[in-house]
This record gives structure tokens, C-alpha cells and sequence, in this order.
């Protein structure tokens, strides 16, 4: 009885452990900012120099604000960018930062996908996607209060939004 | 032939070495670039999340090399720009996770089954000599002595 238990008990920790671990995505990363404030921001327009929209503009915003990273030359940017265009239809603010992108390239992708951001900047030497932790692109930040509520890595797309998105939009908006 | 062909596979390898920084300023402080490197070492690329920062030729792993060597430059300690790093990517940009609450299990797992593995055996062998030093019973005894005696003559 005893001999046969102990090899059993080791086999189901052993499974448990393999089922949670093998469940987990170790592509995503949890942002540290979660619950923190955002860390500074402000960045010239699309091919110019003047700001286009700073760490203060986003904190002022009454509701919340969305911050989006984006390149002209990422293949998945193209996949949610109609996603964009939906939920800046559906009333939300989209902030997007255009990150070591061409300014030609940046407005020739919002002309012919259409423009989904309230305000857009330029992130050209790629300082400002270190200081937000950004690693992949798009990359898709909640924001209220100047507070970074949550972060998604990649597309959005309605499943994620649905997912994830909607019960801390809801959550914040009570 | 043989030398042409080493002559090319030295080639090769050479530039594999000049891939990496082949459009980066090193910094021009030896033992400052040496520190850099140590520490480039240590970060994980974010991109291709199994290569280190020095390994990798992802456009971010080279932003974050500018950034280390410029923090190195500034006179800045490992533990500081490594702590920079975490402060953005948390602990998951470290190739070696610290050991804490949440890494205690991986840490110390090693030793554990070390520790189980020498239990194992030293269990197994007590067993066994156990049974190898099992007295003779008196049946056993007599048989044996009556073996011995008799030995040959049957």
C-alpha cells in the first residue's frame, strides 16, 4: 500500500506542476508598471519636431486613455490596425506612438489604414519604448489617471479586447 | 585545398564575430568595455527571449547595448544598471532569475534531488547488506556443517 502510494503522490504533484507550467504563456510578460505610475513621455510629432503629445497630456485626460506602440514595418500592427479603427469608432482615446519608423512610412500606414489615434508620435531613436518596458510590437497600454492599468504585448484583436480589455475598462470606468 | 578551405571556415568565423557590434562604438575604456559586456551578458533579449543582449542582432538587444555602455561610461556599478533593466522588464530580463519567494523551488531543486538521489541509494544498500549479513539459522547451520564435513567424500 505504502509503496505504491509514494510514487503515486510524487506522479500528481508532478503532473499538477507540468499542467500549470505548460498552461503558461513564458512569451508574455507581465509589465512591471502595472498599478504604477507611467513613466515619462514626450515626443515629437510624426516627422517634426514639435511635441506631439507629452506624459502630462495623457495624465489630464478625464476616463481612460489607450497608448499604443506601433511600426509601419510590423506585420502584426497590420493585423490590428481595423481593430483600432472599430474601438476609436466605439469612443475610446487611442494615443499611438510610432516607434523607429520612417515619418513617410508612418503617414503613408495611417493614410491607406486609416487613422484610429487622437494624437500621434514619434518614438525615433526608440528611447521611450525602453523607459515603458515595450519589447514586441503592437503593444497596447490602459491607462486612467496617469496610472498604467494594464499592458497587452501584441494584437489586439476582439477576443483579447473581450478578454482581457473589458473587465479592467469596466472596473475603472465604476 | 586543406588550407584554402580552413583559410575560408576562419573566414567565416571571423565574421560571425564582426556580426555582432559591427555597428556599434565600443566604448573606448577597455576595462569600461569589458564591465559593459559582463554586464550585456547577463540580459536576456527581449525579442528573441532565449539569447542574451551580446547575442543577439534584434534592433532592441542593440538598443539596450547602447544603453548599458552609455551607463558604464557614466560610472555607473553592475548592480545599478542592472537594475535599471529590471526596473522596466522586471527580473525576466535577467538571463539569472534571483533567488527569491517565487524562484526558491528552482534554486534549491538541484540540490534536492541531489539529496533525494543519495537517500535512494544509501536506502537500497542498507537493504542489501542487511540481507548479506542475515544470520545463519540452525537448520542452516547443520546443513552447512554436514556439507562441510561430508565435502568430497560423496
Amino acid at each position: 500500500m505504502k509503496k505504491t502510494f509514494i510514487p503515486f503522490a510524487v506522479f500528481c504533484v508532478i503532473s499538477i506542476a507540468l499542467y500549470i507550467g505548460l498552461g503558461l504563456n513564458p512569451s508574455k510578460l507581465p509589465s512591471v508598471f502595472i498599478d504604477e505610475p507611467m513613466p515619462e513621455l514626450s515626443l515629437p510629432v510624426v516627422g517634426g519636431e514639435e511635441i506631439g503629445f507629452t506624459k502630462a497630456d495623457i495624465a489630464a485626460e478625464e476616463g481612460v486613455v489607450l497608448l499604443n506602440f506601433f511600426a509601419s514595418w510590423c506585420a502584426p500592427c497590420y493585423v490590428e490596425h481595423p481593430f483600432l479603427m472599430e474601438l476609436e469608432k466605439r469612443g475610446y482615446k487611442i494615443y499611438g506612438v510610432a516607434y523607429k519608423d520612417k515619418p513617410h512610412a508612418t503617414n503613408r500606414f495611417l493614410e491607406e489604414q486609416g487613422n484610429p489615434f487622437f494624437k500621434t508620435a514619434a518614438d525615433n531613436d526608440g528611447r521611450t519604448a525602453i523607459e515603458w518596458g515595450v519589447y514586441g510590437f503592437p503593444e497596447t497600454f490602459v491607462i486612467k489617471d496617469g496610472v498604467i492599468r494594464y499592458k497587452h504585448a501584441g494584437p489586439i484583436m476582439e477576443m483579447q479586447f473581450e478578454d482581457e480589455f473589458m473587465p479592467i475598462l469596466e472596473s475603472l470606468s465604476q | 585545398m586543406r588550407m584554402f578551405a580552413s583559410l575560408i571556415l576562419w573566414i567565416m568565423m571571423s565574421l560571425t564575430v564582426l556580426a555582432v557590434g559591427v555597428d556599434e562604438k565600443r566604448l573606448a575604456n577597455p576595462a569600461d568595455e569589458a564591465r559593459a559586456q559582463e554586464i550585456m551578458k547577463q540580459l536576456r533579449c527581449l525579442v528573441c527571449q532565449n539569447q542574451s543582449v551580446v547575442d543577439s542582432d534584434a534592433g532592441l538587444a542593440k538598443d539596450i547595448r547602447i544603453i548599458v555602455r552609455e551607463r558604464v561610461a557614466l560610472g555607473e556599478d553592475e548592480a545599478t544598471v542592472l537594475k535599471y533593466m529590471t526596473d522596466r522588464y522586471g527580473d525576466w530580463v535577467l538571463l539569472k532569475p534571483p533567488f527569491d519567494g517565487a524562484t526558491v523551488i528552482l534554486w534549491l531543486s538541484p540540490a534536492l534531488l541531489v539529496l533525494i538521489g543519495f537517500f535512494l541509494v544509501y536506502r537500497n544498500m542498507k537493504s542489501r547488506k542487511l540481507a548479506a549479513v542475515a544470520p545463519l539459522s540452525d537448520d542452516e547451520k547443520a546443513r552447512l556443517d554436514a556439507l562441510l564435513n561430508d565435502g568430497g567424500k560423496e
